[in-house]
């Protein structure tokens, strides 16, 4: 039977382990990529007017505590709109900013900034950056335009969805072609646009896709013919 | 004879049977009135005469009378003679009679039909309607400078009082009709509506009430319903004024010269004889229980329609100018039949209906005797109805339905608890209007029937949710909706939070639906799939977002009476294409699907477990009760049968509890995880409205006998503890209640047209708060909320709990060597019904995986 707990798979052929969780890990640099975490976007919301439960920071820290501990990584990268917006540091409560000193503990902590948090102030510990390189392949948080290679990004929050036996199910995934890579968004209260929306075929021309949905319990590679639109 | 002259009103008069008693009463018509009923050849009658003398003791009365009985008018009587002979003085701008209908339709429907007496009285008594299509001018209007009588419906009542001159507007309210009220007091509409009216006794401390209602078992719900509660733990009611029911309705079933058929629900077998039926009559309602099913009967009658009969088809996804077309051409009298579901149970009488045709079980006592209403053209004649059974536990549940109408019983209305989401919104709107003291508030809400019980500490709890969220981290009081005014009221934060109240106000929460147009085939064909480029044609009505998203491209279904081919989504809108496809390959899609009711379920057991009813059954009925106890046994009416058997790889265990097919899910879901605990690697289940069957791996005649295999723990009440916490984490269905909690609370908004497509990344999914809040607020007062609507609602585990306990020491094993008769009909629907939750979704995705793997591993040489 298929193991679904991680799946292998390769961005030009440099080998990376997409796991359950929505997190990235690339063994050969010890470093876990995340994307879209979004942390106090309950808090954005409830400045509106709308109170969404305030425990989305606690949640979306919480799993990638676990991811944390599965692969102990030496270097976290956080993909960009690490947070709902530029006062998100700020509005961050004690508890769940400890969470973050802990995870950050005896590593190398890299926010890439995102539209949402354009800039992130010091109270969110790390670094701050714009894109990063590494071992060839080009980190950051919007896809660029255009069939670009050697690119992981997030931004586009992307989800599938299929249906079968009259039940359909709608899910964060992973998409890529084996030369760039969109990763999910991690966040607890993120939200995902589906892979058969126009904006993803730009990305990745009519060379096709592969897509990874998270379930439950597992990641599931998806053939594309059972995809289905909104 | 009766003339069939002009169109049947809400007011019609029903002419009166030859002898009608005479009763005396000290309040009578004024002239004016006498003179009107005279010139229309019309007598008053006694429930009319007695709600004028109700009216004139100031006393709130319920009335209960059949369709048919004058009802409406009687309700409104007492208020035209009072405003016909009000001095000038009193007739100020100020709203006297507010009449709240749970039907626009209907509201609009009693404007056109009072406006006839007045005029013909000459009365110069203002009505209008208000309803959510009534422009906004003529609403702003209707605050400032009001009508005598405004019509409307429970949602915009709310929206009256969460304006700041809801006191001036209300203030000289004198009557309050409550229209239809059996339907809509036991739902959370009637809970807003019970609020409102609290509030309504605050601003018009002297009005007085009166209900409307057909036939319920215990009135006395409604009459409390009606009054305001003391809140010392004393219930009050309204006086009971019930009219003469007139003959008894003519009931029979269709005695089928077809084999009956064993399991199903389209009751194809019996297209000839209801079409025979329905030539033999003039006026034809042919009520079923689903939309599918008013398709597919639909399709079958005009398949068979030699004489080219005008059939009609009318149910609630129909786009509303088909429907009002279909209703006055039976008003007008040009249509022999009409195929309908419960969207005519309810209302106006359209027509001189001489025959009810009830295809499918009834489901509930009073759900059959207010459709056989409706053939209701004299009251002195009998209402003429047909029932036409589907299969053979149907049969059953027909024969039931009938011997409780011959008896003249009713289903019990539930008593019911008052929803805290309703409570929510209602407290938010409140504030709308004025600041408001919790304590007064308090116990304004407590004198309303529903929550006449409610403690202070949950009173408390929802103001809380609706200021701050009411989380345990307190976290948003800096956010705050609610703020101290300084003199211990409560006050709005900020008036756009007026603005997001009145555009979220109301407890329908529809599923999105998804509108259907059609398109010409050739415009279709030239561009597959490309919906966006076809040129819209008209709109037959609309579907749930979930069916149209099952469908690909080629699909084809029934629906509008046509079979159609899908053709693409373009934003809100499905594209579709007529096709000559005469079998639609997707036929079924939900809705209208009623439970079994309590009371129709006690008496199917008792005819099961006397075998001397059987031989009132028709002859292939008996013969197979007969056979089930030959070959496995027949329980008796206060146990529960379990039977065992093998068949083909698989062992089956079934179960007949006859308590619905929404406990009976709930029950598989829970039985199969126990099952699994217990090793006998259970894979499936299917439930009906009677039975219930698991299907496993494991041998489990031989476990039982084992001793692996303990029913009455295997029933054991606690199943409604460890295990139900564990599915609902999962279940689809608590989900989906959840989500209407967090809509009618006012957590999250109501999806509006138009904006469903855009920010599908910015909005928060209530899937994604309710995994969130059970993690981290457990006690959360929204889950709260969702519980206790998931123990009636979609997973009615009221009913499954009070199953547990009835069997407790009752339960009858039976360790069969084949498939029981009695088990075959549920067995047949296996791969009909479609099971949600319980771990689905990752097996979904699983098998997905699975075969894409297999398609990989194939490909290589």
């Amino acid at each position: 039977m298929l193991d679904t707990r991680a799946q292998r798979l390769s961005v030009c052929g440099l080998p990376l382990i997409a796991d359950r969780s929505g997190a990235l890990y690339w063994h050969a640099e010890r470093t876990l990529l995340v994307a879209d975490l979004h942390l106090e976007k309950g808090s954005a919301h409830a400045e509106r007017g709308a109170l969404l439960p305030p425990y989305d920071t606690r949640e979306t820290l919480a799993r990638l505590a676990e991811a944390i501990d599965r692969y102990d990584p030496s270097r976290v990268i956080a993909l960009g709109d690490s947070f709902q917006d530029r006062y998100g540091p700020q509005r961050l409560r004690t508890d769940d900013l400890e969470q973050l000193e802990a995870l950050q503990g005896g590593r190398d902590w890299l926010w890439i900034v995102g539209n949402h948090d354009p800039a992130i102030g010091t109270r969110a510990g790390g670094r701050v950056c714009l894109s990063v390189k590494l071992a060839g392949l080009t980190l950051r948080h919007a896809p660029a335009a255009g069939g670009v290679t050697h690119e992981i990004a997030g931004h586009l929050h992307p989800a599938a969805k299929i249906s079968m036996y009259g039940a359909s199910i709608r899910r964060p995934c992973f998409v890529g072609n084996g030369r760039r890579l969109v990763m999910p968004a991690f966040g607890a209260f993120a939200g995902g646009l589906n892979v058969l929306d126009d904006a993803f075929q730009p990305l990745f021309g009519n060379g096709g896709m592969g897509v990874w949905m998270l379930g439950q319990s597992g990641l599931y590679p998806v053939a594309t013919r059972y995809l289905s639109a909104d | 004879m009766h003339a069939r002259s002009k169109p049947a009103s809400p007011l019609r008069q029903p002419e009166e049977p030859g002898s009608v008693r005479r009763r005396e009463t000290a309040v009578g018509l004024p002239p004016a009135f006498l003179d009107w009923f005279q010139r229309r050849g019309w007598r008053p009658r006694a429930h009319q005469l007695a709600l004028l003398q109700k009216a004139a003791e100031r006393r709130s009365t319920l009335l209960i009378a059949p369709t048919g009985a004058g009802k409406t008018l009687a309700g409104f009587l007492p208020s035209l003679v009072a405003l016909s002979g009000a001095k000038p003085a009193r007739r100020e701008w100020a709203i006297h009679t507010l009449y709240v209908s749970p039907l626009k339709a209907l509201a609009v429907d009693v404007e056109r039909n009072l406006l006839i007496p007045l005029r013909e009285m000459g009365l110069p008594v203002r009505v209008e309607a208000r309803t959510g299509d009534t422009s906004t001018a003529r609403k702003a209007r209707q605050r400032s400078r009001p009508p005598d009588i405004l019509l409307t419906t429970p949602e915009q009542v709310a929206l009256l009082l969460s304006h700041a001159d809801a006191p001036r507007l209300f203030a000289g309210l004198e009557t309050v009709i409550l229209d239809e009220l059996h339907a809509l007091a036991p739902t959370k509409r009637g809970d807003l509506l019970a609020l409102d009216l609290a509030r309504l006794t605050t601003l018009a401390p002297g009005h007085r009430r009166i209900g409307l209602s057909a036939t319920v078992a215990r009135p006395s719900e409604l009459r409390a319903y009606l009054v305001p509660q003391p809140g010392d733990g004393t219930t009050r009611l309204a006086d009971l004024v019930v009219a003469d029911g007139g003959a008894r309705p003519q009931i029979r079933i269709l005695e089928t010269e077809q084999p009956l058929p064993w399991a199903g629900h389209t009751t194809r077998y019996a297209a000839a004889e209801i079409y025979a039926a329905i030539k033999a009559h003039k006026l034809s309602l042919v009520f079923v229980n689903t939309r599918s099913q008013a398709e597919l009967m639909f399709q079958e009658l005009w398949r068979i329609n030699d004489d080219g009969l005008a059939i009609a088809l009318h149910h609630g996804s129909l786009d509303a100018g088909r429907r009002r077309k279909v209703e006055a051409a039976m008003a007008a009298g040009t249509l022999q039949a009409v195929v309908c579901t419960s969207t005519l149970d309810l209302g106006v009488d359209w027509g001189d209906v001489d025959l009810v045709i009830n295809v499918g079980a009834p489901k509930g006592a009073s759900r059959l005797i207010q459709r056989v209403g409706r053939a209701n053209h004299r009251l002195d004649e009998p209402s003429r109805a047909l029932l036409v059974p589907s299969n053979r536990f149907e049969v059953l549940e027909c024969r039931a339905a009938l011997e409780a109408a011959a008896a003249g019983d009713h289903d019990a209305l539930q008593h019911r608890v008052g929803a805290l989401d309703v409570l929510a919104q209602h407290i938010w709107g409140t504030a709308c209007s004025a600041p408001f003291l919790p304590e007064q508030l308090f116990r304004e809400v407590r004198s309303a029937a529903p929550y006449a019980d409610l403690p202070r500490q949950r009173f408390d709890r929802i103001v809380e949710f609706v200021a701050t969220g009411g989380y345990a981290l307190e976290a948003y009081e800096r956010y705050a909706r609610l703020k101290p005014a300084g003199d211990g009221r409560l006050r709005l934060s900020h008036p756009r939070l007026a603005q997001q109240y009145r555009m979220n106000v109301g407890t329908i929460v529809e599923a999105p639906m998804i509108k259907i147009r059609i398109v010409g085939r050739r415009a279709a064909q030239r561009k597959p799939g490309t919906a966006g480029r076809l040129a819209g044609g008209r709109v037959l009505g609309e579907l749930e977002e979930y069916f149209i998203n099952q469908l690909r491209v080629g699909d084809t279904f029934a629906f509008a009476g046509e079979v159609l081919r899908f053709e693409g989504l373009h934003d809100t809108e499905a594209f579709v294409s007529r096709t000559s496809d005469p079998e639609p390959a997707i036929p079924s899609y939900e809705g209208g699907k009623f439970p079994l009711s309590t009371h129709l379920a006690q008496r199917v057991r008792r005819m099961l477990a006397d075998r001397r009813q059987w031989t009132a059954l028709p002859e292939a009925v008996g013969e197979w009760l007969g056979m089930q106890a030959e070959r496995s046994s027949v329980p008796d009416a206060g146990e529960v049968l379990v039977e065992t058997f093998p068949r083909g790889e698989r062992h089956f265990l079934v179960v007949y509890p006859f308590e619905g097919r929404l406990a009976h899910q709930t029950l598989g879901m829970l039985l199969t995880r126990r099952l699994h605990r217990l090793g006998a690697k259970p894979v499936g289940f299917v439930a009906s409205d009677y039975a219930l069957a698991v299907w496993g791996m494991a041998d489990l005649a031989g476990m039982a006998r084992a001793g692996r295999l303990d029913l009455s723990a295997l029933f054991g009440e606690d199943m409604l503890g460890d295990d139900l916490d564990a599915w609902l984490a999962e279940s689809s269905l608590m989900k989906r209640t959840f989500r209407l909690c967090a809509v009618i609370g006012g957590l999250i908004e109501r999806r509006h047209p138009g904006k469903i497509k855009s920010g599908r990344q910015m909005t928060v999914s209530s899937d994604l708060i309710y995994d969130v809040l059970r993690k981290h607020d457990p006690r959360h007062i929204l889950l709260e909320a969702a519980w206790a609507d998931a123990a009636t609602g979609l997973l009615d585990l009221r009913r499954l709990g009070d199953f547990l306990a009835r069997i407790k020491g009752r339960i009858r094993y039976q360790a069969a060597t084949h498939v029981t008769p009695l088990a075959v009909p549920v067995l047949l629907e296996i791969g009909q019904e479609l099971v949600y939750g319980g771990g689905v979704a990752d097996a979904i995705l699983r098998e997905a995986a699975d075969d894409l793997v297999r398609e990989a591993m194939q490909r290589k040489p």
